[in-house]
């Protein structure tokens, strides 16, 4: 038989059991949609780690390749974790006559495969958003994007020309949405779906038959742009949907409690304690199944963060502090770039100390960590800092330095994104489209 | 003051009821003007303000909104020409499904409905289908800024009918509807509908209800109100005498004061108070309710200066009125007598106060967290103000110039730009920007006078056009002489109000404007002009695609920031 929504609705609010049809979890389930199917994978997830303002790659990128690299200076803080990161070098960007716009042209090359046209119009949907239309269903929300600035434009995520993902800025905002109503611990043992869901979603389904309608009167811009708006609604939809379900046991899920907001804003331990917040959240969101794809924004591209009483943000010292004479690099400035790799270490313990499975819910997972520039006093579009961290379910090769003569820095997108299941021939525009992967970095 | 109900008494609704029942089981037929299949222009997605505003006048202004708003995007230096190239992301529909849900909620609640709903359902335990059609079909015609088409009416009774008859209850019933409505897209963009313009084959002209729907953004940043939605359906927005009438009716309303704070709002790019901070350190007097202060003292002026006295835009550059309250009145170092309001103070001659350039609003908003920037200001001013375009800095420049490495400490603005100025990579932009935003330097990033900067005196001397100015006086009065001002203010109202880039067709439009402002500088006159012109109305031809030199200011590029 098959079920409307509206009759579905009735036998809810009647309380007649509620099936519903959701593929996507239809594997982590067995046949009465309630436990746990035995030896079922564990979910595929993927994440971003951005933060501004690159770093002075020669006292960043090892020296030696391949296993055992050497650390340098200004990684130090990812030490304890070589095993799992693998670090790319000397993957490049190529503008082919397009404007070198600061800040711009070098993060969405690397994210969409295309440096932007203009200023703000950029050649979407950015890599997360592809991997998340493929791997994202079946968790409550396809992905998240997070920031530690305070700002939530401050995003690296874009799912088309003008339209930015916005980043979730506040930590309590942030719980709400995923610990808040809706929520449901998937480890407790009784289960009860909530009839008002059901009324919610006949309401999104009226709202998502004014589709047809209003496609076929829109022109191709705003057609695009309508047809965003319902996609999203289609969310929501299946949000409700998910909600309805008994959610599959995750044995790593331990739920947390409400945090307290901290002072939030671009002071660097502002930025610092959200970060550390940011991620604790994120981990158990992670954890109980709530997302498997994510972008954290640590800062933002013109890195607006600074220290208090100083006159002077990262991104105006990149660009007015003297290159120490003896050092050879501007102290100020890179003392920033520090605080980001000791931000991103911070990152990696808290997805080392969740156990998941036989292992680590990090091991479950590909992070790639990138940057806007390499050396930010010069926009620089070569040698980007670059790593990936964790095994993706054993699908990448951790601890690894992996060296490349120029190559186009979207091979190490469609590598993640290989890594991640997806089968695309080729990605990226011009001299920056690419069919290779990084096979050193792949099992 | 009570909120009227706005709901409660619409002639329009026995109509609508009765369109219900006679469409029953026809295939649907719109109820607006015309009849015809309509095009759709531009789809605008309602700004923050608009949908606050828009529930506010339709549902009272006790109903809270309460949530966060995707951002918008800058598109030829306005927001509101981004507002047709945005979309709703996930997390940006997930929100306005709570807000829905929640206004929803409010609006059915025992104490709002009475007010709120023209009828009371022969039963509050269950279905009521012609109060409910009632209900849906005049909130319906508000938020959608047109009357639902039958189908759609149909839809929501139906669904009102379904969840009213399991959940016990009419007014559950009545909050799932409206919660739809308040996440259809038809709410939450403005969506244009053209049709054939009578005489001129391939080219389309808004349809009345469209009409209506800019109108009021423009002079409201609102939806339309009753009386407005019936006279665009009796076709009085399509004459000349319909429209000024509307025109008028709607200037003369308090809610037009709304429209022009909006319109400025956006312009002098005041979406970026949000987050907004200064070092605390650095400047202790500073605070974010300062900064909101400092917002509303400026939208004060404007109003005084264009709306209340009706006086040039350009008397804005050198007027030596201000408003102050006591928070703010500390910055100005201004004893201020009135308790938690504002007061009108006037500057004496000779002030280094004097006009728009030295409020606190534009001197604190292009600063850097932590010292003032002569590049951000002077930017402001070329970008904001004058409508020029100015270029991202070339990606491949040695900054380390900028800094002599063996005097490391210039102490004034001037002395570290110096070498912006001198060095012919950096020069043509800013010698654009850097000589406006130095003769303001006497204020610093909170907006405080001061006389020196690291014990060096201030130089607050320019060049503009080639005559020599000095400080904010100087740099307002020569503002005010330069026909870019208002040629500039004209460009952005019209973008405003269409929503969109301007195209040739909109330039030949506005060259009569133009003329017509730079006599007299009367911003009350210049709208009314707009609003009441046809081609105001006329939607792009597909082909005209040419974009006129105003470019983006958004994006998240260069600027020091």
């Amino acid at each position: 038989m098959t079920q409307t929504r509206r009759s579905v609705l009735h036998g809810v609010l009647q309380g007649a059991a509620v099936v519903l049809p959701i593929p996507l979890l239809d594997q982590f389930l067995d046949g009465n949609g309630a436990a746990m199917a035995s030896g079922a994978p564990l979910p595929r997830r993927f994440g971003s780690w951005f933060w501004g303002l690159g770093a002075n790659v020669d006292r960043w990128v090892p020296d030696r390749v391949g296993p055992d690299y050497d650390v340098k200076a200004e990684l130090k803080p990812i030490e304890p974790y070589k095993k799992d990161v693998t670090i790319l070098s000397g993957f490049n960007v190529e503008l082919d006559g397009r404007p070198n716009t600061p800040h711009v042209a070098g993060v969405w090359t690397l994210r969409t495969g295309s440096a932007p046209i203009r200023n703000d119009e950029v050649d979407a949907p950015s890599l997360d958003v592809i991997i998340a239309n493929a791997i994202g269903g079946g968790a409550r929300f396809r992905s998240v994007e997070l920031t530690a600035v305070g700002e939530p434009m401050a995003s690296v995520s874009r799912q088309s020309a003008s339209v930015v993902n916005p980043s979730e800025a506040s930590p309590v905002a942030f719980y709400e949405r995923v610990f808040g109503a809706g929520f449901q611990n998937p480890n407790t043992a009784d289960f009860k779906p909530d009839p008002a869901l059901m009324v919610r979603q006949s309401v999104l389904s009226g709202v998502s038959e004014q589709r047809q309608k209003l496609m076929q009167e829109a022109g191709s811009a705003d057609r695009q742009r309508l047809d965003q708006y319902f996609t999203s609604i289609r969310e929501i939809e299946d949000q409700l949907a998910l909600e309805l379900q008994k959610p599959a046991p995750a044995d790593a899920c331990a739920v947390v409690s409400k945090p307290t907001e901290p002072k939030i804003g671009q002071e660097i331990e502002s930025v610092q304690a959200t970060h550390r917040l940011m991620t604790k959240l994120l981990v158990m969101a992670l954890a109980c199944n709530q997302t498997r794809v994510f972008t954290m924004n640590y800062s933002d591209a013109t890195s607006t963060v600074r220290r208090p009483g100083s006159t002077v943000t990262h991104h105006v010292l990149s660009h007015e502090e003297p290159v120490d004479p003896v050092l050879g690099y501007q102290p100020e400035t890179t003392w920033f770039v520090q605080r980001a790799m000791e931000a991103w270490a911070d990152f990696l313990t808290a997805l080392a100390s969740v156990k998941e499975g036989d292992g680590r819910l990090l091991d479950h997972m590909l992070v790639y960590a990138h940057s806007d520039t390499s050396l930010a006093r010069l926009h620089a579009l070569n040698n980007f800092p670059i790593m990936f961290a964790g095994g993706a379910g054993g699908r990448i090769k951790t601890g690894l330095h992996i060296k490349s003569g120029g190559a186009p820095v979207t091979r190490v997108g469609l590598t993640a994104m290989t890594a991640m299941g997806l089968s695309i021939g080729k990605w990226g525009d011009k001299s920056m489209e690419t069919s290779e992967v990084v096979s050193e970095a792949l099992v | 003051m009570k909120p009227r109900p706005p709901l409660r008494d619409l002639a329009i609704v026995a109509a609508a009821v009765a369109a219900l029942v006679m469409a029953a089981g026809s295939a649907a037929e719109s109820l607006a003007d015309g009849g015809a299949t309509p095009s759709i222009g531009e789809a605008r997605r309602l700004t923050d303000d608009q949908y606050r505003q828009t529930i506010a006048d339709i549902f009272g202004a006790d109903i809270k909104v309460s949530g966060r708003f995707e951002p918008d995007i800058r598109r030829e230096g306005l927001l509101a020409v981004g507002s047709s190239a945005v979309a709703v992301t996930p997390l940006g529909a997930e929100q306005y499904y709570m807000m829905a849900g929640s206004i929803a909620a409010q609006v059915t609640d025992e104490s709002h409905r009475r007010a709120l709903f023209a009828c009371t359902p022969g039963t509050p335990a269950g279905p009521d289908d012609r109060c409910a059609a009632q209900i849906l079909s005049a909130s319906g015609r508000l938020l959608y800024r047109r009357p639902l088409d039958p189908g759609d009416l149909r839809s929501q009774v139906a669904l009102a009918d379904a969840v009213a008859a399991k959940s016990g209850s009419f007014y559950a019933g009545i909050e799932a509807s409206l919660s739809g409505m308040l996440v259809s897209p038809e709410f939450l963009f403005v969506i244009e509908r053209g049709r054939p313009t009578p005489g001129e084959p391939g080219s389309l002209t808004l349809d009345g209800y469209s009409r209506a729907a800019e109108l009021a953004l423009l002079l409201w940043n609102s939806a339309p109100d009753d009386q407005l939605l019936a006279a665009a359906a009796r076709g009085d927005l399509g004459k000349p005498k319909g429209l000024a009438a509307q025109a008028d009716r709607m200037m003369a309303s308090p809610r037009f004061e709304r429209g022009v704070r909006a319109f400025f709002s956006d312009m002098l790019g005041f979406d970026a108070f949000q987050g907004l901070s200064k070092d605390t350190i650095i400047y202790p007097k500073f605070s974010p309710e300062v900064a909101a202060d400092a917002k509303e003292q400026t939208l004060r002026l404007i109003v005084d200066q264009l709306v209340r006295r009706n006086q040039d835009y350009r008397g804005l550059f050198t007027t030596n009125r201000t408003f102050l309250n006591r928070r703010i009145g500390p910055i100005y170092r201004i004893p201020v007598q009135a308790r938690g309001g504002w007061e009108l103070h006037e500057f004496a001659p000779g002030d280094a106060r004097s006009g728009l350039l030295t409020q606190l609003s534009f001197l604190v908003l292009y600063s850097h967290p932590g010292r003032s920037s002569p590049t951000l200001r002077g930017k402001a001013i070329r970008e904001h103000l004058l409508c020029h375009d100015v270029p991202a800095p070339p990606p491949d420049v040695n900054f380390a110039f900028v800094q002599d490495t063996s005097n490391p400490i210039f102490r004034t603005a001037r002395q570290r730009l110096a070498r912006h100025r001198s060095n012919p990579m950096c020069a043509g932009c800013h010698q654009m920007m850097d000589p406006l935003g130095l003769a303001l330097e006497d204020f610093d990033s909170s907006g405080e006078e001061r006389q020196d900067e690291n014990g060096a005196p201030i130089d607050v001397s320019g060049v503009y056009h080639g005559a020599v100015f000095s400080g904010a006086a100087g740099l307002g009065e020569a503002l005010s002489k330069d026909p870019q001002v208002t040629s500039c203010l004209v460009h952005r109202l019209y973008a405003y109000g269409v929503g969109r880039a301007l195209t040739a067709a909109d330039e030949a439009a506005i060259a009569p404007l133009e003329r017509r402002f730079d006599v007299d500088g009367a911003y009350r006159t210049l709208v009314r002009a707009m609003a009441t012109s046809e081609a105001f109305y006329r939607l792009p031809a597909p082909d005209q695609t040419t974009r006129v030199a105003l470019q983006a200011t958004g994006g998240q590029g260069e600027g020091q920031r």
